[in-house]
């Protein structure tokens, strides 16, 4: 906990998400939404299927471009700006349905992530210049490091595929930490988790704030996101009903009235 | 059927199978690695070949190399010509992207209209090269429209000359490389041309293995090949990987170019038609996306459209090469060694 970052209103927001709308054809995915994530915070966006949260996480990653209203990170605004030059801005995803490299080994998965900031030519690489071969084995090195960090217990030289569920989940926070990223973006992190790996994820959420990062997280889970998150937005049909700590979220007649008879059955669609 | 022929000199055919093999593999990784990457067949990429092989000629011409001379003696002219062509190949291979693909990649044009706009962009390299004399007559009179009014006259048609000749013609190699035998037991020998285009493609593509499999940018490749849209997410910037992959396609067919010319010495603008199927049959062959694949359906290619020209009669060449295609095919949908550029690890 980084009391300092998160106390004051006075401190600028890591990310300013400002009366954005997104229309796909007709249909209005996100109306309107406007709430911020202060550094050090972790925050959570929650909501019934089809509010939005999806949605909403692929427009601050760049996925999708806002039909109106802005989304600056850090100050910078991310209009036009692709992926790739998003991602080296400092936000960095997991992804709700997992997408490794499959035919990488786990350690290569996670450099892949690291390479954003290493500045290797090819012709440094073709003739493995000390300068390549360090940076190289420094990256190798720091993969390992993020991979026991996130908790992946199996080989790191082993494909990506043959992990275990779980482990290729952790795999995939440890990728998207390796680009040394200021807000680590989770998307539904904990599906098809059990109880326990959902303690161990509530933890390692915890250690990547403290280790210095803001957290964005979409999770269906009640339970953890009221059990890990700072603040929570609340999404019904692509507008923002509600906002608040857990227990101001909890206590809220709009959110109680959003979820109730909509039983959480389902964590693969959005 | 002549068994007698083909066991007799079995060796020898096998030899020269290989080193036509080997430039079908080397070509064949252009059309690889850019199917593992976007997934789609570079149809231009047999025509950037072609342009290697004049490059390799003109810089024969230009230095001067003429009467005949051994392989070691036509060391200095092949790396410049290597340096040239690899350079000249690389550069077209970009080009051909920037131009006839990127527009349509990012716009997600649907996969067969991007095909076509490589047919046309096959079309403009090699009957670019075939008019390559009115080309220059063109470029020769629009400058002395302009120099002409100074009351100057620039002879660009007269200098070029030697490069322009029988445009639609054969151009041959205006120094011959005469082949050494470098050991021979019985009926059979070893050239060193041969051993040497067997060895330079082998390192090559040892090289281009490593390079995929240990290299920032090689895992970068493999990123976009196997998910384009979680490697862009992790910082890379796909449009600039797609444009090393097609870089490097292109120096690795301007050193094929530079291999077949020292084994043919000769070539014409319509050169990759033919070439560029048997190379692209090679990377079907061999598993398309596939590096290790590309190599090994080259090779397989060059060496059994050799044994059929010797059983049945050089006419039948084609027919058992693509038989034999069609065949393996049946059975192996996939190619041989299946898999592609992001799966196979190469």
């Amino acid at each position: 906990m980084s009391e300092v970052q998160t106390a004051p209103s006075t401190v600028q927001p890591l990310l300013d998400v400002d009366h954005v709308t997104i229309k796909f054809g007709g249909v209005v995915a996100l109306d309107d939404v406007t709430f911020e994530i202060k550094p050090g915070e972790i925050l959570g966006l929650i909501g019934p299927n089809g509010a939005g949260k999806t949605t909403c996480f692929n427009v601050i990653t760049g996925v999708y471009q806002a039909t109106s209203g802005t989304v600056a990170f850090d100050g910078t605004p991310l209009k036009g700006k692709k992926r790739y030059q998003i991602t080296k801005l400092g936000i960095a995803r997991t992804f709700q349905n997992i997408r490794l490299f499959p035919s990488m080994s786990a350690e290569e998965n996670v450099m892949v992530g690291a390479d954003v900031h290493s500045k290797v030519g090819i012709l440094r690489s073709i003739f493995r210049t000390p300068y390549f071969r360090r940076t190289e084995r420094e990256s190798r090195e720091r993969s390992r490091e993020l991979l026991r960090f996130v908790g992946v217990n199996a080989d790191p030289e082993d494909f990506a595929v043959n992990f275990s569920y779980g482990d290729q989940r952790r795999l995939e926070i440890a990728r998207a930490l390796a680009t040394k990223p200021k807000l680590v973006c989770l998307d539904e992190p904990a599906a098809g988790f059990n109880p326990a790996e959902k303690q161990r994820l509530m933890q390692l959420i915890h250690d990547i704030r403290d280790a210095g990062n803001t957290v964005l997280l979409v999770e269906h889970d009640m339970n953890l996101v009221m059990g890990v998150c700072d603040r929570i937005v609340v999404l019904e049909f692509g507008r923002k009903i509600a906002e608040g700590t857990p227990a101001e979220i909890q206590s809220n007649p709009d959110v109680v009235a959003a979820y109730l008879g909509t039983e959480e059955d389902d964590d693969d669609t959005a | 059927m002549d068994f007698s022929f083909l066991f007799s000199n079995f060796f020898e055919l096998s030899i020269t199978g290989l080193v036509l093999g080997s430039v079908y593999a080397l070509v064949a990784l252009g059309y690889t690695l850019v199917y593992g990457v976007l997934q789609l067949i570079n149809f231009a990429h047999a025509d950037v070949f072609m342009w290697g092989t004049f490059v390799v000629a003109w810089v024969f011409i230009l230095t001067g190399a003429s009467g005949s001379t051994t392989l070691l003696g036509a060391a200095p002219y092949l790396l410049i010509a290597l340096v040239a062509a690899a350079s000249a190949s690389g550069g077209l291979a970009m080009l051909v992207e920037r131009i006839a693909y990127r527009r349509l990649v990012r716009k997600r044009a649907l996969s067969y209209i991007i095909l076509i706009s490589a047919i046309g962009a096959s079309f403009v390299l090699s009957e670019t090269m075939g008019i390559r004399d009115k080309v220059v007559a063109l470029i020769d009179g629009i400058i002395n429209a302009v120099v002409g009014l100074f009351g100057g006259h620039i002879d660009i048609v007269g200098w070029l000359s030697d490069y322009t000749s029988r445009a639609r013609g054969v151009t041959t190699l205006p120094l011959t490389i005469k082949p050494q035998v470098v050991f021979s037991a019985g009926n059979f020998s070893v050239r060193d041309t041969d051993l040497t285009i067997i060895l330079a493609a082998l390192i090559m593509m040892i090289g281009l293995d490593q390079f995929i499999r240990r290299t920032r940018l090689g895992r970068e490749i493999r990123a976009v090949a196997q998910d384009p849209e979680a490697a862009a997410l992790m910082g890379s910037n796909s449009t600039s990987v797609v444009s090393k992959t097609f870089l490097i396609g292109g120096i690795m067919a301007g050193v094929a170019a530079v291999l077949y010319q020292i084994k043919v010495g000769a070539t014409t603008f319509d050169l990759g038609v033919v070439l560029g199927i048997k190379a692209f049959t090679a990377a079907v062959l061999g598993g398309i996306g596939n590096l290790r694949g590309a190599l090994l359906g080259g090779l397989l290619l060059g060496v059994v459209e050799n044994y059929g020209s010797a059983l049945f009669g050089t006419q039948w060449k084609d027919v058992v090469a693509f038989l034999l295609l069609v065949l393996i095919l049946l059975v192996r949908p996939t190619g041989l060694l299946g898999q592609t550029l992001g799966r196979a690890r190469a």
